[in-house]
């Protein structure tokens, strides 16, 4: 799809100071630094606004929802359609309110999830500009993914079970038009061969050794051409000499070290859209 | 009538029962035949005889037919199809009849130039590329009137059929004698013989159905005002109704026994198309599903009861609209897919629904006129399932931005749009999954799609498919191994009804053939009477109608586009899913079993050969074939084999070139279809050869699969073999030897093909079988299909022993251990070289080292005359017969046969003198027989072995147990299996009683298994020594040394 990645706004909510005491997290073990996290904020959205120049709509922060930073989980915008999700974790239902006034407010069609049986975070959800795959998780669930289906009818939709990890984008993502990142696991690799499966297409994979810096947030934007957000050398040196080999991409590094103490990924943090 | 009875039932039956045909070959092949008969009456009089094919290739097919008539006759069982039986009855009856030649001789004074013809109309049945100069045949052919008195006569046929059944074994029997004794005579004596006997009034009748055939096929449209008296009575014209894409009706006067396909072209040829190749007319039938108009089968046939009411639509969507020429064509799928669109079928968003709206608009009406065109000026269009005035105004909207562009333009952006959408081109079938949660089956271009709801939830591209068939109402596809497993599996879908499998699968056929292969199957003609459904895809392949639109000259065709607006409101109410029904519930029945086939994939991937075999056939019929092969070939034999020695040398020493391997392979066909094999093998380009072995289905599967093989350039020969399934046949016993032959004559193929594919060094055969017993040899329903689809070779190690699992066990499909077992049958690569030396039975050598079946059915063979107590032996053999062969495994056996006198039958035999082909095999199988057999171990971890296989096979003569359809009587079967060190050694008796004579045939199976350090050489020697000792008042018939030799990783 030519029109894959070119986006030219995005979406992203401040981070309220709850979230380092009590976003959600599967791993309890360190304790994050709100200053830390807050820099790594700033610096994403500096480069998406400064560097990149999209326009970024920022919502407010809602300190009763620790979450609702990871704004990626609460939409599915495809083309001038919008899927509000109903989010696997009760405690971030309220999150949508937001977003769906945002996307609203910039004019997309916008569909909900209202059936109390379905269950969606937008981080299940890969799309790869030719079809949608979509990880059934804790966070996910089998309704949701035929309301996704329903919603966005041009495309396949196919469903891959997450077994490990939080969501599906939890260890892939697009790093290009027809580029998958995968990370090295075996859940990770698994994951990719039902992927390989269920398409017609024969997409290109870049693995990388750890799991989660297989999230990084793509784009193709004018003047810019590919444009890749990747982890960071000092978090993760092996996998970022990976996305290095990416000659044709402008790279550019984002620290997520604290984020993802509460499984924030790099993609979580925007819903980019194109208008 | 003469022509149309050949013409017909070619046309009808052919397509529709390979089997059939072969029984039918007297009927069919006369008209044909005749004027050959006419040039050469001494050949004509034997028709089966090989040495009529030796003369003319053509014949050759008829020499196959010969003998799988005197099968078929004896064949016909009372649970035989009915539409099948009728055939086989008329063939039968035919045979007998005088008439029939005498008419083959009247028509062939009377127009002998025009006997090319009726060869090409069979061919045009099965193909519907033919131009229209086959149209106008086939269309013309079925006349009316005509019909109707061939219909009558097969009636009176069967009658007589039934009763002569004895009679015609007899005559068949005595027919085989002659043919024996003179090979080019042999057809037109018993022939004679038969007419004779025949009752004088059917002969005037056939004599005048013959005459008004000749006309026809000399003079189609003549013939009525030729024949005016007759054809007013006889024809029967019926209009049919068309409903055009554009929504408007054609009507069109067809002769009541017309095939679809005349049909078919009057509509294209109304709608000026020439890219027709992915179109089709459909119908609903009688619970309003829709069917797909078969081409090569009679109109009336397949809607029954139903109106003469077709609607002409897009059958195979186009996955890259571009690349069709014509922007005719390109309209005529719009419109389709405007329907689809309108209807809910093809599901798009918002969005698209208006965009594809817009172009359609502007194709329609060309620029928005805002004067002439109001707001409302779209709302007589339907663009969407549930249309509303939002869609209608973004419509408008966009159709504005549209200005400027051409019609054709707008049609063109129109599909460059609808082909993305995820479910174009997809046909939806409701099933269930093997947890009885609802799920749809996709069947597309890229392969089978399982979606639940919306979602896709599995995906089987097709070269991930094995194996596609259909039991009853389930469906089955068996998927081929991934990388990280060991063996295949198979996924079983529930559908609502027997007519829905059936469906699924014939579309999962025809998609498949379509877009994966470069040119169609040729349909299965097995000459067994077989249950199942014979059913190919029989037109263009999407490579093939590419190539033929590049040649497209002609100019731009004018075409008006009509308004949209019939069409959407004839939409209006369509069904959300559409689902194709396929109706040939009594055809496919009828029809033997889809025979096998082998489906070389065009795909430029590893080669693969796929063989499916579905022989219902008892054991005795692998036994019978060989006879009957030996019968085949009698007269042309000799050079055959002079030519498949040189051939052979050439490939070992030089690589021959592939289609030196074809010719070789082709001649060389033992068996009794060689004429089959060589027709497709001459007529298929050499890049895509195709194996279709027919099959019989029972009710229960009875399939044999050979998959795959591939063979280095090196190796000169493959293995192949098919094990015969085992049904239990009632009568049939003519048939059962058509089978066998077809086997090896597939795994020739296979190899040939491999041999093509120069570069892959390995070669790896896979053979499945799946051999069923059925308590009744012919149903009339088939139930089950399959057709496998190979297109990666992959090697495993094969132990090439008969299965006994799933010999008992194979009436499941899914039962994997089948595969195994076929894969045994695999080994039967004797085919190599067959020498056909009509002799009284005498010693054969028969060495076969890959495939031990064929053992055990040779021993059968002699026995043949007891078809039930064959069926038994075999079976125990076939399936449990303890003759497991590891991949490095020496067999011999011994076959002594004793001919009875009583029965003048000389059987001739298959000398197979090949020289030891050393092949390298790889052979892919599921689990190892051998494993399996012994300890019973999990298969799934069998070790891809790379083998080197050699097979001698030295047959002196044989009896025949031909004698399919002589009644002998088994007096007893015993299998004794005996182990030492390194050999085992598996003895085979039977007896059987023919004709007041007792036949004893001793088969031993003799395995080495060692080192490469055992000579083998001499411990065969040995025991062919100790064999002889041991029966010193019998002689040895056939020696078959398989020798498989586990290789270094070379191939790796």
């Amino acid at each position: 799809m030519s029109d894959f990645g070119k986006y030219t706004h995005a979406i992203m909510r401040a981070m309220p100071a709850s979230l380092s005491t009590a976003a959600l997290r599967s791993d309890n073990v360190s304790p994050v630094d709100p200053l830390g996290v807050q820099r790594e904020f700033d610096h994403y959205v500096s480069v998406l606004r400064d560097r990149l120049g999209l326009q970024v709509v920022m919502l407010p922060a809602d300190e009763e929802l620790p979450d609702c930073v990871f704004v990626e989980d609460t939409a599915v915008v495809c083309g001038s359609t919008a899927l509000i999700t109903r989010p696997g974790a009760p405690s971030r239902r309220s999150e949508t309110v937001a977003m769906k006034g945002a996307l609203t407010e910039l004019g997309l069609n916008i569909v909900e999830m209202n059936d109390e049986l379905a269950t969606m975070d937008g981080g299940d959800v890969l799309f790869t500009g030719k079809e949608f795959f979509v990880g059934l998780s804790k966070r996910t669930n089998q309704r949701g993914a035929e309301i996704l289906a329903n919603t966005f009818k041009d495309y396949a939709v196919s469903t891959i079970p997450v077994e490990e990890g939080l969501h599906l984008k939890s260890f892939c993502s697009m790093a290009g038009p027809n580029l998958i990142a995968i990370g090295s696991s075996d859940a990770a690799q698994k994951a990719l061969k039902v992927i390989q499966q269920m398409s017609d297409c024969k997409y290109e994979k870049l693995t990388v050794p750890d799991d989660r810096a297989a999230n990084c947030v793509y784009m193709n934007l004018p003047g810019k051409g590919d444009v890749l957000l990747h982890c960071t050398p000092e978090v993760f040196p092996e996998s970022t000499k990976v996305f290095e080999r990416l000659k044709s991409h402008m790279l550019i590094p984002v620290s997520n070290q604290e984020k993802m103490k509460v499984d924030g990924a790099l993609t979580c943090l925007s819903v980019l859209l194109r208008i | 009538m003469t022509t149309e009875a050949g013409s017909e039932t070619d046309v009808k039956k052919e397509p529709e029962k390979v089997p059939e045909v072969e029984q039918q070959q007297e009927q069919e092949t006369v008209p044909p035949q005749t004027e050959e008969q006419s040039s050469k009456p001494a050949e004509s009089e034997a028709p089966p005889t090989a040495a009529a094919a030796a003369d003319q290739p053509q014949e050759e097919n008829q020499i196959a037919e010969p003998q799988s008539e005197p099968e078929a006759s004896a064949s016909p069982d009372p649970s035989s199809p009915p539409a099948a039986s009728a055939q086989k009855k008329e063939k039968g009856i035919s045979r007998f009849l005088p008439p029939w030649l005498k008419r083959q001789k009247s028509q062939s004074q009377e127009k002998p130039a025009e006997s090319p013809t009726p060869h090409t109309e069979p061919i045009e049945e099965k193909s519907v590329k033919e131009e229209d100069e086959e149209e106008k045949k086939s269309g013309d052919q079925p006349d009316g009137g005509a019909a109707e008195r061939t219909e009558e006569v097969e009636v009176k046929e069967e009658a007589q059929s039934r009763p002569q059944e004895e009679e015609q074994e007899k005559e068949e029997e005595e027919k085989e004698k002659e043919e024996e004794k003179s090979v080019g005579s042999a057809d037109t004596q018993p022939a004679r013989e038969e007419r004779e006997g025949e009752p004088e009034v059917k002969e005037s009748e056939e004599k005048k159905e013959e005459k008004k055939e000749q006309e026809q096929v000399i003079q189609p449209e003549e013939s009525a005002a030729l024949l005016p008296h007759k054809l007013s009575k006889k024809m029967k014209m019926v209009v049919c109704h068309v409903t055009l894409l554009d929504g408007s009706q054609f009507s069109c006067e067809v002769e009541k026994r017309a095939k679809g396909q005349y049909l078919f072209f009057e509509v294209c040829e109304h709608l000026n198309l020439v890219e027709k190749d992915y179109f089709a007319l459909s119908f609903k039938d009688n619970a309003e599903q829709r069917c797909w108009l078969d081409p090569t089968k009679e109109i009336k046939r397949q809607i029954r009861n139903s109106q003469w009411q077709f609607a002409f639509s897009v059958k195979f969507y186009p996955p890259d609209p571009s690349q069709l020429t014509e922007d005719l064509t390109r309209y005529l799928l719009c419109l389709q897919l405007r329907q689809d669109i309108a209807s809910g079928r093809l599901p798009c968003s918002f969005v698209t629904h208006a965009l594809l709206g817009s172009y359609a608009l502007q194709a329609e009406l060309g620029d928005q006129d805002p004067d002439e065109h109001r707001l409302d000026y779209i709302s007589d269009f339907q663009f969407a399932p549930n249309q509303t005035k939002e869609l209608e105004e973004k419509v408008m909207e966009l159709h504005k931005s549209h200005r400027g562009m051409t019609p054709a333009q707008a049609d063109a952006q129109f599909l460059e749009n609808a082909k993305k959408l995820s479910m174009y081109g997809v046909d939806l079938h409701h099933a269930k999954d093997s947890e009885g949660v609802d799920i749809m089956l996709g069947v597309c271009a890229n392969g089978l799609l399982i979606y639940k709801d919306r979602l896709r939830i599995n995906r089987f591209a097709w070269p991930k498919i094995l194996k596609i068939s259909y039991k009853r109402s389930n469906f089955y596809i068996k998927i081929r191994p991934g990388e990280a497993e060991q063996f295949e599996s198979t996924v079983g879908f529930k559908l609502p009804n027997h007519r829905a499998a059936k469906r699924v699968w014939k579309v999962c056929v025809e998609h498949h053939t379509f877009f994966r292969l470069t040119s169609p199957e040729q349909p299965t003609k097995s000459k067994f009477l077989t249950l199942g459904s014979k059913f190919r895809y029989s037109g263009r392949t999407q490579a093939q109608a590419r190539q033929a639109s590049t040649l497209i000259d002609r100019p731009t065709p004018y075409f008006q586009r009509t308004s949209s607006k019939r069409i959407s409101r004839s939409l209006d109410g369509a069904p959300m899913v559409n689902i194709s029904d396929y109706s040939r519930a009594v055809d496919s029945a009828a029809g033997g079993d889809n025979g096998p086939a082998l489906e070389l994939n065009s795909d430029s991937k590893a080669p693969q050969v796929e063989l499916e075999e579905k022989p219902s056939v008892d054991v005795a019929t692998s036994v019978t074939s060989e006879s009957a092969s030996k019968t085949d070939k009698g007269g042309a034999g000799a050079p055959q084999t002079k030519d498949l020695d040189k051939t052979q040398e050439d490939v070992l020493k030089h690589q021959a070139s592939i289609s030196e391997l074809k010719r070789s392979f082709m001649e060389a066909a033992p068996e009794p279809r060689p004429s089959q094999w060589d027709k497709r093998l001459t007529g298929s380009p050499a890049t895509t050869l195709r194996l279709q072995a027919p099959g019989s289905l029972e009710e229960e599967l009875t399939s044999l699969f050979l998959s795959k093989a591939c063979f280095s350039a090196l190796s000169g020969s493959c293995s192949a073999a098919a094990a015969p399934a085992e049904g239990r046949r009632v009568s049939a016993q003519p048939e059962a030897p058509q089978i066998s032959s077809s086997l090896p004559e597939a795994d020739r193929r296979d190899a040939s093909k491999v041999l093509q594919r120069p570069p892959p060094a390995n070669l790896t055969c896979s053979t499945e079988v799946k051999p069923e017993v059925n308590g009744q040899p012919e149903v009339v329903e088939v139930v089950e299909e399959t057709v496998v689809i190979e297109e990666v070779v992959k090697a495993k190690p094969k132990s090439p022993t008969p299965e006994p699992e799933s010999a008992a066990q194979d009436r499941s499909l899914s039962s994997d251990s089948e595969s195994e077992d076929e894969a045994e049958y695999h080994a039967h690569t004797p085919s190599i070289s067959v020498q056909l030396i009509k002799e009284e039975p005498e010693e054969e050598l028969n060495q076969q080292a890959p495939p031990s079946e064929p053992e055990p059915i040779t021993e059968t063979e002699p026995a043949v005359p007891a078809p039930s107590a064959q069926t038994e032996e075999d079976e125990a053999p076939n399936g449990h017969s303890p003759i497991p062969e590891a991949p490095p495994t020496e067999t011999e056996e011994e076959e002594p046969h004793i001919v009875n006198g009583g029965v003048s039958r000389v059987e001739t035999e298959v000398i197979c003198c090949s020289e030891p082909p050393v092949v390298k095999t790889e052979m892919v199988t599921i689990s190892d027989t051998f494993a399996a057999q012994k300890t019973e171990i999990s298969t799934k971890e069998v070790p891809i072995v790379h083998t080197e296989t050699k097979t001698i096979t030295y047959e002196a003569a044989q009896l025949d147990g031909n004698g399919d359809g002589e009644p002998g009587v088994l007096m007893t079967a015993q299998t004794i299996t005996s182990e030492s060190l390194c050999t085992t050694t598996t003895t085979h008796i039977t007896k059987t009683l023919k004709g007041g004579l007792s036949e004893t045939r001793i088969e031993k199976r003799i395995v080495i298994t060692g080192d490469s350090d055992i000579d083998h050489d001499q411990a065969l020697a040995q025991a062919i020594k100790e064999a002889k000792e041991q029966h010193p008042d019998m002689s040895v018939t056939r020696v078959v040394v398989h020798k498989e030799t586990e290789l270094a990783e070379e191939d790796d």
